[in-house]
């Protein structure tokens, strides 16, 4: 199968901060890509470089086959993007910013008028279709936001943190779309801060830091890395007091409950399959220890 | 020089149709006109008011017989362009600001269309606004001399002018990082009509300052309006106005694209 994305070596610097130092990245077409990292590990710049806003200073960056830097119109011509900040017209209403946008999409007018009849719907904004967009809350302008990334159908669509700021329902929506959108053959890069959002939504998970991709894989070979059942103790208003992971084995769950016998704390114990918190923090962990000793 | 070619996974949508871009950002900018009333009020009541403040409280004392009127009204009009023309530093810095500039680079479009929507509709909008001035004018004593020929050229001088400090203002706009300094930049420029024979005539002023009221670029566009107006003098000031707009122009369209294309890599 082609890849939808293909990144090789990729760097970039801002002032002599090395944001991406040497990144590898390969996207299957039609796959849904998570990009998790903590802030400043370069996800949104790898984002800006796909999307043609920012000049990488090596390696090369391929969208759809069309390289960024020597065929960025073909580039711009297969992608679809939302960015962290809500790029909509406050001036316009929500309709008349998706029908701008259609225009801009290369629809005729009563194409572009039709299909934000029908986003302004499906984003539940069809009660404020005809209010500017100053007057939206946060959520609104976050969901029109994502609407003019659905007005066509983008062979591959980034998405920059899509759900910080929606409420929980307008999340799992928005799940329903992008899973919707993967389903029908788009390429989905998204980056995001919620474990569980990449968890529920991506094929693959990379998880990137110092400018690297630290780890990737399927969210259940990233579980399995971390290892084994981890062991809880909670108190009495179900707050944990510790959590202790083990390799999985009888001995070693026996190991970690005596452990706890001994602490003499008062509560109950659960064991638990390791979340993609956990792998999250033990990753992150050895990527600070790498650095620390490297520096 | 060999490179590994990767088969394309996607047609990419096709270019659009020539004039579309300029087209939805003139709609645009239009619709932004209209639903800021402030930017058009500021532009035309604010020389209006300088009009009829020049004209009746210093009018008296520059010229008693009530004439002055008639010597004010160009300069009035250049000032009200400018002031108009200044809230395009303003609508450009604000579109960097907030996103909408780099979701439109993202799109296969001319996002340069962009600051074509903002100076149609920064001309559309002075241009209304200069008629309200003159139309003020002429109800408090401005007596216009000049045949249609020299009104179409009067006007078409003015056009010119503003589309120059339009886009001046534009490439301000960009340079500016915030809509906040795009303004203190623009209220700068503001100042110029006033170091011209825009209120009084140059020769009043002293040595030092009539040199640079001379060479500057608003005095001979003004004697130009002036001359085909009133029928004073015309001399070779229509030469030097056309080429102060074109030089404006062309600094500022340069300005801007290398500007845009700065902004462009910023991060």
């Amino acid at each position: 199968m082609a890849n939808a994305i293909d990144v090789r070596g990729l760097r970039k610097s801002f002032g002599g901060t090395e944001v991406l130092a040497g990144i590898d990245l390969v996207v299957e077409s039609g796959s849904i890509v998570a990009l998790l990292g903590p802030n400043g590990a370069g996800k949104t710049t790898l984002i800006n470089i796909l999307s043609t806003l920012v000049k990488p200073d090596g390696g090369t960056a391929k969208v759809a086959g069309f390289d960024v830097l020597r065929d960025p119109e073909s580039v711009r011509g297969v992608i679809g993007l939302t960015g962290q900040s809500a790029a909509v017209d406050e001036v316009l209403t929500g309709d008349e910013n998706l029908r701008m946008m259609g225009r801009l999409f290369g629809l005729d007018r009563g194409e572009a008028a039709a299909r934000s009849r029908d986003l302004l719907a499906q984003f539940g904004l069809g009660d404020s279709a005809r209010k500017r967009v100053k007057a939206y809350s946060g959520g609104m302008r976050r969901r029109l936001d994502l609407a003019i990334s659905f007005i066509v159908t983008p062979p591959v669509l980034f998405l920059d943190e899509p759900t910080t700021g929606l409420d929980p329902r307008s999340r799992l929506e928005l799940w329903d779309g992008i899973r919707t959108l993967g389903a029908s053959g788009t390429t989905v890069l998204l980056t995001t801060q919620y474990l569980d959002e990449a968890d529920q939504l991506a094929d693959r998970i990379v998880l990137i830091g110092g400018g690297r991709v630290v780890v990737e894989g399927t969210p259940a070979e990233l579980k399995a890395t971390t290892g084994g059942e981890v062991v809880e103790l909670r108190g009495a208003s179900d707050e944990l007091i510790r959590e202790i992971p083990t390799d999985g084995t009888v001995s070693g769950l026996r190991r970690a409950i005596d452990e706890l016998d001994a602490s003499e704390a008062e509560g109950t114990i659960t064991i638990r399959k390791p979340s993609l918190d956990d792998v999250f923090m033990s990753v992150t962990a050895e990527a600070r220890e790498l650095i620390d000793t490297k520096g | 020089m060999t490179t590994i070619s990767l088969p394309r996974t996607a047609v990419p949508r096709p270019r659009l149709a020539l004039g579309t871009e300029e087209a939805t950002f003139i709609a645009r900018s239009l619709i932004h006109t209209i639903r800021t009333p402030d930017a058009l009020i500021m532009a035309v009541a604010l020389p209006v008011m300088l009009m009829l403040m020049f004209t009746f409280i210093f009018g008296g004392a520059i010229e008693s017989d009530g004439s002055y009127v008639n010597y004010v009204v160009p300069g009035i009009i250049l000032l009200c362009a400018g002031f108009g023309a200044a809230s395009t530093a303003v609508d450009v810095a604000r579109d960097l600001e907030t996103g909408i500039m780099d979701r439109f680079r993202t799109m296969r479009i001319r996002s340069w269309a962009v600051l074509t929507g903002h100076v149609v509709s920064s001309l559309v909008r002075n241009l209304v606004a200069t008629g309200v001035v003159i139309g003020v004018a002429v109800a408090v004593g401005f007596r216009p001399v000049g045949n249609p020929a020299e009104w179409i050229a009067a006007i078409a001088l003015i056009g010119l002018y503003i589309l120059a400090i339009t886009y001046l203002y534009a490439a301000i706009g960009l340079a500016a990082g915030s809509s906040e300094a795009a303004n203190g930049y623009g209220f700068i420029l503001m100042f110029a009509p006033y170091l011209s024979s825009a209120f009084v005539p140059v020769d009043t002023m002293p040595t030092w300052l009539q040199w640079i009221a001379q060479n500057q670029p608003i005095t001979p566009i003004i004697e130009t309006i002036r001359g085909l107006l009133m029928h004073t003098p015309l001399g070779n000031e229509p030469a030097l106005a056309l080429g102060w707009c074109a030089l404006i122009l062309v600094i500022a369209v340069v300005w801007g694209a290398i500007m845009f294309r700065r902004k462009a890599g910023r991060r």
